[in-house]
């Protein structure tokens, strides 16, 4: 049985005024099985985020239903952690206290939260900042702390929307090696949205494509690379056809919205 | 000059006190060399020597200490009450809605057009000048809070929620630290606002603060001792500022710029 099942889940923006009510999203089905990793690779505005969103419970689907283990999706809950692409730490809050955030809210006690954050800031790099301020952090180092948040929770899946969207090339490569590792380590359930074809072949063992507004899937790839993957694979020659294939699907939607 | 090109903190503080050194000065110029009659405005040496009088022999400390405990009493009740109204507010939509068209209406209601009405309803006393100051910051204070707390950044609350928040620790845990701040800077301004009340309170019907003694050397035409209690005015309120300031920076260290 699949881990997490999207079944027909569509979405309408209501109109408004004059404005013809807006299709984000065409009816999609989904089946995402355990610990495997899938990125949504789609250009901008095509729904891959609406359809995130939705799984994460943050939005309602206007059509279909999203099951996650058997169980209907209500609203969001600790069982499917999210990265968003902007910084969302709580900035009142240190660097150990933003990711012993959802602990607390589960009632686990002060000592245990903070030995399970403890360990997920050195497990993210950050050892040594855990009473910094997320003001005092790097994009980067914000972002691997989001992760931490999310995964301290052990959430059942984890949800990312574009959590390097906003760093640069160099830092975006690093975080991507860092949490496919963590990936590779710890077995999750991972859904990753992101418009970056490089990025979605490397981290994913599937990659599911969306077309242009109003989005729907047209093509769903497994990516069968080895793991553990160093950086360097993406100069291999699986790759780099693997890259080509994709580039040219996404370019035909571009085209096509522009 | 460069348009934005910060200073020193040293070069702040000398050109801070040059302008009221400035001031000073062409205010003695004026009032020593002759040119404003003694009759309209004292000079500074008359006016610190009024002062002197005014702490030795008329007791004035008495008239400060009351006018200080009118604005901290007025102030306190307003904010007792403003603070949970204006969080739900700012939490909750509906009950925004419910409020905010009367609190708007409210907030322009001068509290100084209400003195006479408040006479008639609690007389002369206490009651009556902490009144004046509940009106005049009670309904700014309502909305400005208001305003702060739902002035969240939407992807902190959904980030909350996806961590497994419940509707009440949102507004507990997201919605109130991350508003404090703003909370506590409004309070402090809106407490500037009540020392205008309180003094506008004690220029009518009142025996004893610092209003009350404005009116009483006007009578006398004292203008030394009317620009003495002024002038306290400014600075109980510089200081007040300042511990604000001061404490804003210890107890939210995290939203310093």
């Amino acid at each position: 049985m699949s881990k997490l099942s999207i079944k027909a889940v569509g979405k309408l923006f209501p109109a408004r005024g004059a404005a013809e009510p807006t299709r984000a999203l065409t009816p999609t089905t989904l089946a995402i099985a355990d610990n495997d990793f899938i990125t949504i690779l789609g250009p901008s505005g095509c729904g891959k985020s609406t359809l995130l969103r939705i799984v994460a419970g943050l939005e309602t689907a206007s059509e279909g239903r999203v099951l996650l283990d058997g169980q209907p999706v209500t609203g969001p809950g600790a069982d499917r952690g999210m990265v968003f692409q902007s910084y969302t730490l709580f900035p009142w809050l240190t660097i150990i206290e933003n990711i012993a955030f959802g602990l607390r809210e589960r009632g686990v006690s002060e000592r245990e939260r903070l030995d399970i954050a403890r360990s997920w800031a050195e497990r993210v790099g950050l050892k040594g900042f855990e009473n910094h301020f997320p003001k005092q952090l790097s994009g980067g180092m914000q972002q691997r702390t989001a992760i931490a948040r999310a995964l301290a929770n052990d959430p059942k899946i984890l949800l990312l929307d574009e959590p390097f969207g906003a760093l640069d090339n160099q830092t975006r490569a690093l975080m991507q090696e860092m949490l496919l590792g963590i990936w590779e380590r710890e077995q999750k359930t991972v859904m990753f949205v992101t418009h970056d074809v490089e990025e979605a072949i490397f981290m994913a063992s599937r990659v599911v494509v969306m077309s242009a507004r109003p989005g729907r899937i047209k093509a769903d790839i497994a990516v069968d690379l080895p793991h553990p993957r160093p950086y360097t694979i993406k100069t291999s020659a699986a790759f780099v056809a693997l890259k080509e294939r994709l580039v040219e699907e996404i370019r035909v939607e571009v085209v096509g919205a522009y | 000059m460069k348009p934005l090109q910060p200073v020193s903190a040293q070069a702040r503080i000398s050109y801070g006190i040059s302008f009221f050194v400035l001031f000073v000065a062409a205010w003695a110029v004026a009032t020593l060399g002759g040119f404003v009659p003694k009759l309209f405005l004292a000079s500074p040496i008359t006016m610190v020597e009024e002062g002197w009088k005014l702490m030795t022999v008329h007791g004035f400390a008495f008239d400060i200490a009351i006018t200080i405990w009118r604005v901290v009493g007025g102030f306190v009740l307003a904010a007792a009450l403003a603070l949970p109204l204006g969080i739900m507010m700012g939490a909750y939509k509906p009950i925004e809605a419910f409020f905010e068209p009367f609190v708007s209406f409210a907030r322009y209601l001068p509290a100084s057009a209400f003195i006479p009405l408040l006479i008639l309803w609690a007389g002369i006393g206490e009651t009556q000048k902490l009144l004046v100051i509940f009106i005049g910051s009670f309904f700014q204070l309502v909305l400005m809070i208001a305003v702060a707390v739902g002035g969240v950044r939407r992807d902190l609350v959904d980030a909350a929620y996806t961590l497994g928040s419940s509707d009440r620790s949102v507004v507990t845990r997201v919605l109130l630290p991350n508003a404090a701040p703003d909370i506590a800077e409004i309070l402090r301004m809106v407490l500037g606002w009540a020392w205008t009340y309180v003094i506008v309170a004690e220029l009518i019907g009142s025996s004893s603060g610092i209003g009350h003694m404005i009116t009483d050397s006007q009578a006398l035409l004292n203008t030394g001792q009317i620009i003495f209690g002024i002038i306290i005015i400014g600075l109980i309120g510089l200081i007040s500022d300042f511990l604000f300031k001061w404490a804003n920076q210890h107890l939210f260290p995290w939203a310093a710029k």
